[in-house]
């Protein structure tokens, strides 16, 4: 079975600062997968990188076994820290919108049956990230949490092959992060989602992914830092038990995860 | 407590707003007097009564000439003009400027022609105006449009050009092309921050109105007032210069209504 993601000797160079090198990974469909790393150690640039914001320098990027065009495309949706919605929209009208583009291409708009259908799978999975009261109201009149299950319902609703996330949660207060791990935890399972998710919380990176990547330098040149690279030194499958509260690592992977923070606090504490 | 901290409530603000206006008036009123109390034929400061005679003359009757009551005349002719320059100007700044702010190449291509022709001096090419248009309506809407449509092409193409990359980036996972993007997700943006220039650019469209008007015209507000200049009729003068500020303040107000009337997402509508 071919991956469903594959990066093959990847080196993202943006002059003559390089930022990821001998980048080479395999991503199953089914998988959650988290990255981490420490800042500059070019984890959005890997996710900017499959998202196709952004073309490698070298190497080369296969999505389902076929080339991955430079260019973002509805196979590959999205969710940012921070303005991942439309701000001009209602809830409902943001998720219609990645409908509306495919089927009107002109006018980007739907009318009569069509229209009915299509708000009618975009309630169904506003319903779903549980913002199923807030069809009408427009981002401003959302709080932070409710904007990211927004984007998320928007992303959802193209059925994309992969889901990107650039530190979703980062923005949020403890409280409501909770309560968005067991929402993703449950979409990732509901609609057997491939999902790669950035983020800066480490605890955050082992109780949802099924896999840890951690991104840094392997090697480091005091007089020339930005000559070399980032690339996945920690690549730790984890084993998941699935219970009542959502997915939870097992003993082993979290030792392992204390090595590795422990690690990374050290190599910040340098930089 | 501090000058910074007082808050003034709404009575309290219109009372505050109109004292400078009414101690201006007063002032005018009380110099006015004096002058007419030294020499009671003074056409510097004429006493309200003054203006109220000549302007009834232009209010009421109708002129021996052309059948038409002058201050009406005026009237509907400058805001022709000026509804024709701001409407054209409108439309070029926004279709322009979303083509500068949403399309890379254009705005390579094009971006350095339109800061090229917004730093010409629009009142120096009211005589090549002249020489190419004629005398006529053309080639006073023309200056209009040439006066402010730049500033507003920038301002609109800056704007969008500002939108957040992730807003672009997302609607692009959702399946929208250029087009899409530009009618879907720029152009709502955009809308009211044109508003917002079309209120800028009033002042400075009264201002080209009523140069061209002053060098060649037979009709129109800014016609009369030089007109009349000749024999230092400031009866007529004040009145029109009062009914100019009138109208500009009451175009200001009505952009504002419809702005917040039409997109109040743009407008804080908070939880």
């Amino acid at each position: 079975m071919t991956p469903l993601l594959s990066l093959r000797d990847v080196w993202v160079e943006y002059g003559d600062k390089i930022v990821l090198e001998r980048v080479t990974l395999d991503v199953e469909a089914g998988s959650f997968v988290s990255i981490i790393g420490p800042s500059g150690a070019g984890k959005s640039s890997l996710l900017r990188l499959i998202l196709g914001q952004e073309s490698a320098t070298r190497g080369a990027i296969f999505l389902d076994g076929l080339p991955l065009t430079p260019e973002c495309g509805p196979d590959r949706g999205v969710v940012f820290q921070r303005y991942s919605v439309f701000p001009h929209l209602s809830a409902l009208r943001n998720t219609v919108f990645g409908l509306e583009c495919a089927k009107a291409p002109l006018s980007a708009r739907l009318f009569g049956a069509a229209r009915r259908a299509a708000v009618a799978e975009a309630t169904e999975m506003l319903a779903a990230v549980g913002l199923g009261d807030s069809l009408h109201l427009y981002p401003a009149q959302l709080s932070g949490g409710m904007q990211q299950r927004l984007a998320i319902a928007q992303a959802l609703i193209k059925r994309p092959r992969i889901l990107l996330l650039d530190e979703p949660f980062g923005a949020l207060d403890p409280g409501i992060r909770a309560d968005m791990h067991a929402l993703i935890t449950r979409l990732w399972r509901d609609y057997a989602l491939t999902i790669i998710m950035v983020t800066h919380d480490i605890r955050e990176a082992f109780a949802l992914g099924t896999r840890v990547l951690t991104l840094d330098k392997r090697r480091h040149d005091p007089h020339a830092p930005h000559r070399f690279g980032a690339t996945a030194i920690y690549d730790l499958p984890l084993r998941k038990e699935a219970t009542e509260a959502g997915v939870e690592t097992t003993g082993e992977a979290t030792i392992v995860a204390s090595e590795c923070r422990r690690d990374q606090e050290e190599k910040t504490g340098h930089g | 407590m501090r000058w910074v901290n007082r808050h003034i409530g709404r009575s309290n603000r219109l009372f505050l707003g109109a004292l400078p206006i009414l101690l201006l008036l007063l002032l005018y009123l009380f110099l006015a007097a004096q002058r007419h109390s030294a020499n009671p034929f003074d056409k510097i400061l004429p006493l309200p009564g003054g203006m109220a005679d000549a302007m009834a003359a232009l209010l009421f009757r109708p002129d021996q000439l052309t059948g038409q009551v002058v201050f009406w005349a005026d009237t509907v002719a400058s805001l022709q003009r000026l509804g024709l320059g701001i409407g054209i100007a409108t439309l070029m700044s926004l279709s322009v400027g979303l083509l500068l702010g949403v399309l890379p190449p254009v705005r390579a291509t094009f971006g350095p022609l339109v800061t090229c022709i917004a730093v010409i001096p629009p009142i120096a090419l009211l005589p090549i105006l002249f020489i190419v248009l004629g005398l006529g309506e053309t080639s006073k809407v023309a200056l209009i449009v040439i006066g402010i449509a730049p500033v507003m092409m920038r301002d609109i193409a800056a704007h969008v050009g500002a939108l957040p990359r992730e807003q672009i980036i997302k609607a692009q996972t959702l399946g929208a092309s250029s087009w899409q993007i530009m009618i879907r997700v720029a152009l709502p943006q955009a809308m009211p921050r044109l508003l917002h220039a079309i209120r800028l650019a009033l002042g400075p469209a009264w201002v080209f109105l009523i140069s061209a008007e002053a060098i060649a015209s037979d009709i129109g507000l800014g016609y009369r007032i030089f007109l009349v200049r000749r024999y230092l009729s400031m009866d007529v003068i004040i009145p029109y210069v009062a009914w100019i500020a009138v109208l500009a303040v009451v175009t200001d107000l009505v952009l504002t209504l419809l702005s917040q009337r039409l997109f109040p997402w743009a407008h804080g509508t908070s939880h």
